[in-house]
């Protein structure tokens, strides 16, 4: 592909993104309900949602969250434009740590007890996950000598069977990514297992649409990342990867109603054996062969 | 989508069962949330006592506009049989205003759900006259 | 060469002066005008040098004399000192390394002349700017925090004049160290910054200080040691004592040489604090805040790093290198760690600082152009902000009574352009699209290139802990629910101007990175490397170069417009109802309470004797093996 398609690629992530993560997050909620034998919400529930908070009157509970909740929205979306238009890997997960640093620092800046305590856990579910990820990234370089995905994409190799180790790492620390049960200790969709609402207590109106928004951008972004490990340069590769994500998307729904929320020593304990076993196990036996 | 409780618990009770499969109020996109500064409907049971009539206060006053409240149960509409009571001040409208009232000792879920949709189109009222102000403002 | 030895010689005589004038003003003056010019005279020597290394021929009988002469003095006031405060373990060093020196000088050295005694090229010139601009800065902060300081201490005597010599002196023995071609030279200038520091940490006179900054000493005579012996090897095995000698070898080079370039490589990692010499880092905190920011930022860990990097090129895939890249990735990841656990803010900064050091001596130890690369550039950009850092923390120190992060609660009310301050700083240390990020990438590309899964692994976990207790910090900072007055007034001038400078310049350096990187690093490694820079480019493609830059600018221009500014009405925060402001709440019975949280540490996990015993056995084997490997003759 050329250099134009990629930025095409980026600028339809940016237009299209939030309505497929939109419709993502509706459908979550569906099956969530069907799960319980409900019938639960419309698909179109969490546009309402976004639509009503905007239009909500505006509180703050201080001169900066403000800010740095627009910085987070504005580098969820750089993060996921950096991976729709091919750009290196490692480039993608710094600018995620980034975004992720401003909606922590957006929860601690209020100095509520509940969002600090929030921001807190998120800070270590990070610490769990950001291993896999990056051994994600340097095992693409192994096979493919390049972090750049535009060379990943264009190499024309499918990078699943290589890389099943961090495959299955990755689709673990998905989990905690998007922050489902049982590592939904920051922020949870359920309200019978959080504190209050952690990080997210002093979000309201428009803050709190941009956090949803910006979920949504994260949501397909990940998803596109399992897509890439499919990739081989055809079509089928496209649709094999297209059909895996939309599995793991509903079996990270699964798990989210299997299970209750667990202890954070839990979360990085077995963030970091994954990380160890699988991610460094996968980066030695690309090293070897 | 809000609630907040001191009564003896059998609309409590109530309120949760709306939760569940049977009635599941999230059909209406309702859910059942701690935090008052993403709540629309502020969701009382029981009456108002000395102890606790700031708290609703104050949690009314978090809620930003435009907002909701619904009295869940009689004691919550008037004080119910309670209503006498030394320390008893009355229904939740002694502290903050009620848009819509759901009796009921306890209050059923049919009656429960009714009253919040009914709450919902107060919302929507709300929200525009709201707008309309703005406007005007401008 | 003479604007070389003016610049080597100006700290000296700013630092003699300094301590003979009494007057405390006047005092404030020279320091400036000093630093004026050793700023002005490093910038000259950088632009006048860049680009053309060279050797200069400079030998002076009188001059080896001198310095063996006092080196002999020193030699005996460490053994004194050890006995007076029942350190014997310092005199037994220090006897040692005596013995050894004589055993050298009259033995070994015997018709050995360096006669190019000194050199510069462009990784000297960055060591240079690096302490002459940044050094210098300190010492300016030093004089209205030392005003501060004895304001604390009144009924302790006045020893600044003392206290502001050892700074001068520091930096002059600096440039030594990173401009002597003679490695007898170079081996005393070595000396003088283990002996400043020596006094400095211990510039207090209380127990613990006293009793760390022998430690200091006992663990920098074990790397003085190892620097000798490799001197007394490579003259009586080989009989040459220069550096451009001993750099013009490979990573092949012969069994005696490769010995003697673990041991100067020993020699380093104690002076950067590396695992297992960690230690005397931590125990440096004790002394006041411009002595840190001395010790880990400009000087002394730089040294040792310096020393690595210079000898990077000697490493690439041999024993020693293996010995430095893991012990160095080791101490990044179990530092990292170690930083979780503190909650004393200085504490952090050490630990941060031992870690980046690790991954400097890392990269290091890879020997590859671009891994020396990351090292370089992680080498400049650590510089600036740690220094900037601790100034920070010394500051905040003063105003608020408390180094504790818990007590940084709110900063950001409290003081909010130093908070300010603080952030950037801490962006800079671990956040894309700031400096140490840029290099981390680098690193952590050479890494995987270079195959060695321990250290990937290390880079790997070590960056996950590295963004959580910043990120714990910069919360801590960012809370905005504090009532406390504005604490701010009292700043000294001084240390507003030291604090704006270095704040600039990092977010300078990390805008211009390309520009210095193109400038100098890549020019030094063509020329050790003996590669073309067409191979050093694929490090950052540069369409990455332009996302990270043009994100940098956008991160430093946004705040300005949206920072601070909000139309919304501002509201307490939710408190389950019974919040009387952000920071009380109705308990029972009607009391009122206050609000408090802690940040955690997990201690259980992450506590600092758990790591130090892991680190410390570890690291001490591998270093204790593979030297005796080399020396067995083992090759791989």
């Amino acid at each position: 592909m050329s250099d134009w398609m990629w930025i095409v690629a980026a600028v339809v992530f940016v237009v299209v993104g939030p309505l497929v993560g939109c419709l993502l997050a509706g459908i979550d909620r569906k099956i969530s309900a069907r799960m319980q034998n409900r019938v639960g919400p419309p698909i179109r529930q969490p546009l309402y949602d976004v639509r009503k908070f905007l239009a909500k009157e505006q509180v703050t509970p201080n001169l900066v969250q403000d800010f740095y909740v627009m910085c987070f929205l504005l580098f969820t979306i750089v993060t996921g434009a950096l991976f729709f238009g091919g750009m290196d890997l490692l480039l993608v997960i710094f600018t995620l740590t980034l975004s992720e640093t401003f909606l922590v620092l957006a929860a601690y800046s209020s100095g509520s007890v509940y969002s600090q305590i929030g921001a807190q856990r998120e800070l270590y579910v990070a610490m769990a996950y950001e291993p896999i990820i990056l051994l994600m990234a340097i095992c693409y370089y192994l096979e493919f000598g390049s972090f750049a995905v535009s060379d990943i994409v264009e190499s024309g190799e499918m990078a699943f069977v290589p890389l099943l180790g961090v495959f299955v790492a990755f689709l673990f620390g998905l989990t905690m990514k998007l922050r489902k049960s049982p590592f939904d200790l920051s922020l949870s969709h359920h309200a019978h297992q959080d504190i209050v609402r952690g990080m997210a207590t002093e979000f309201s109106g428009r803050t709190y649409a941009s956090l949803e928004i910006a979920h949504w951008y994260e949501s397909v972004m990940l998803l596109g990342m399992m897509v890439l490990f499919f990739l081989n340069g055809s079509w089928t590769g496209v649709v094999l990867g297209v059909v895996v994500a939309v599995l793991a998307w509903i079996l990270e729904i699964w798990i989210d109603n299997g299970f209750a929320r667990m202890k954070w020593q839990t979360a990085l304990k077995s963030g970091w054996v994954v990380g160890l076993i699988l991610g460094v196990g996968n980066v030695a036996v690309l090293l070897l062969i | 989508m809000h609630y907040d409780a001191s009564s003896c618990n059998g609309c409590d009770i109530e309120v949760l069962a709306c939760l569940t499969p049977v009635y599941d109020v999230e059909r209406f996109g309702v859910i059942n949330t701690g935090d008052p500064k993403q709540a629309d409907i502020f969701l009382v049971t029981g009456a108002v006592n000395d102890q606790n009539k700031e708290v609703v206060k104050q949690l009314y006053d978090q809620m930003p506009e435009p907002k909701v409240v619904v009295a869940v149960g009689i004691c919550a509409c008037s004080g119910g049989i309670f209503k006498d009571c030394y320390n008893i001040l009355g229904g939740v409208d002694q502290v903050i205003p009620v848009d819509v009232y759901v009796p009921g000792c306890a209050a059923r879920p049919e009656a429960i759900i009714d009253g919040v949709v009914k709450g919902l189109d107060v919302l929507e009222q709300k929200r525009l006259r709201l707008q309309q102000e703005k406007e005007g403002s401008k | 060469m003479n604007d070389i030895l003016f610049m080597m010689a100006v700290p000296f005589i700013a630092a003699l002066v300094l301590l003979v004038v009494k007057n405390d003003k006047a005092r404030g003056y020279i320091a400036e005008v000093a630093a004026a010019i050793i700023i002005l005279s490093s910038v000259w020597v950088a632009y006048s040098y860049l680009g053309e290394p060279q050797t200069f021929e400079f030998h002076n009988e009188i001059i080896d004399m001198l310095m063996f002469v006092a080196e002999v003095i020193l030699g005996l006031a460490i053994i004194y000192l050890g006995i007076k405060h029942k350190k014997y373990a310092a005199s037994v060093l220090g006897l040692v390394q005596l013995c050894m020196s004589l055993y050298f000088e009259f033995a070994l050295k015997e018709g050995i002349e360096t006669e190019r005694a000194l050199y510069i090229d462009d990784l000297s010139i960055i060591m240079v700017l690096i302490i002459g601009i940044i050094g210098s800065l300190i010492c300016v902060y030093a004089v209205g925090y030392m005003r501060d300081f004895q304001e604390h201490h009144r009924d302790e005597k006045d020893r600044r004049r003392w206290f502001f010599f050892l700074l001068f002196t520091f930096l002059s023995a600096m440039y030594g160290i990173v401009l002597s071609n003679d490695m007898v030279w170079m081996f005393f200038f070595w000396e003088i910054t283990t002996l400043c520091s020596f006094a400095l940490i211990g510039f207090t006179r209380t127990e613990e200080a006293v009793n760390n900054s022998f430690r200091q000493l006992i663990l920098n005579l074990v790397g003085g040691i190892a620097f000798l012996a490799a001197n007394m090897l490579l003259a009586h095995q080989y009989g040459h004592l220069d550096l451009t000698w001993l750099l013009s070898h490979g990573p092949d080079a012969a069994q005696w040489v490769l010995v003697a370039v673990m041991l100067l490589c020993l020699a380093g990692i104690v002076k950067s604090a590396q695992m297992p010499f960690h230690t005397w880092l931590l125990g440096a905190m004790v002394a006041p805040t411009p002595t840190s920011a001395l010790l880990h930022s400009s000087t002394m860990v730089k040294a040792g790093v310096f020393m690595v990097l210079k000898l990077s090129p000697l490493l690439t895939g041999n024993l020693g290198g293996y010995m430095v890249m893991t012990v160095g990735g080791l101490t990044f990841l179990l530092a990292s760690m170690a930083a979780i656990s503190q909650s004393n803010a200085k504490r952090v900064l050490a630990y941060s600082t031992i870690a980046n050091l690790g991954l400097i001596v890392a990269c290091a130890g890879v020997g590859t152009p671009e891994a020396v690369w990351a090292g370089v550039m992680l080498m400049i950009f650590h510089a600036v902000t740690k220094s900037m850092m601790f100034l920070c923390v010394g500051t905040a120190e003063h105003h608020i009574g408390s180094r504790d992060i818990e007590d940084m609660d709110g900063l950001f009310v409290r003081m909010p352009k130093l908070a300010m301050i603080m952030m950037i700083g801490i962006a800079g240390m671990f956040l894309a699209p700031f400096g140490m990020l840029i290099s981390k990438w680098a690193a952590l590309t050479s890494f995987v290139d270079c195959e060695y899964i321990v250290v990937i692994a290390c880079i790997v976990f070590g960056s996950a802990v590295t963004s959580f207790y910043w990120t714990k910090w910069l919360g801590k900072l960012a809370c905005t629910a504090s009532k406390a007055e504005n604490c701010e007034e009292t700043v000294h001038k001084q240390e507003w101007f030291v604090l704006g400078v270095l704040a600039i310049l990092t977010i300078a350096t990390c805008i211009l990175y390309p520009v210095v990187s193109s400038e100098t690093i890549v020019p030094w490694l063509e020329g050790v490397f003996h590669t073309s820079g067409e191979s050093l480019v694929p490090l950052l493609e540069a369409n990455n170069m332009y996302i990270v830059i043009l994100m940098a600018i956008v991160l430093v221009l946004l705040p300005l417009p949206f920072f601070g500014r909000t139309k919304k009405r501002v509201v307490p925060n939710y408190m389950a109802g019974v919040g009387i402001d952000d920071e009380t709440y109705v308990g029972s019975m009607g009391a009122t309470v206050d609000v408090s949280l802690r940040n955690w540490y997990m201690n259980a996990w992450f506590g600092e004797d758990r790591i130090r015993k892991v680190g410390e056995a570890v690291t001490a084997v591998v270093i204790v093996a593979l030297i005796v490997a080399a020396i067995a003759g083992v090759s791989i």
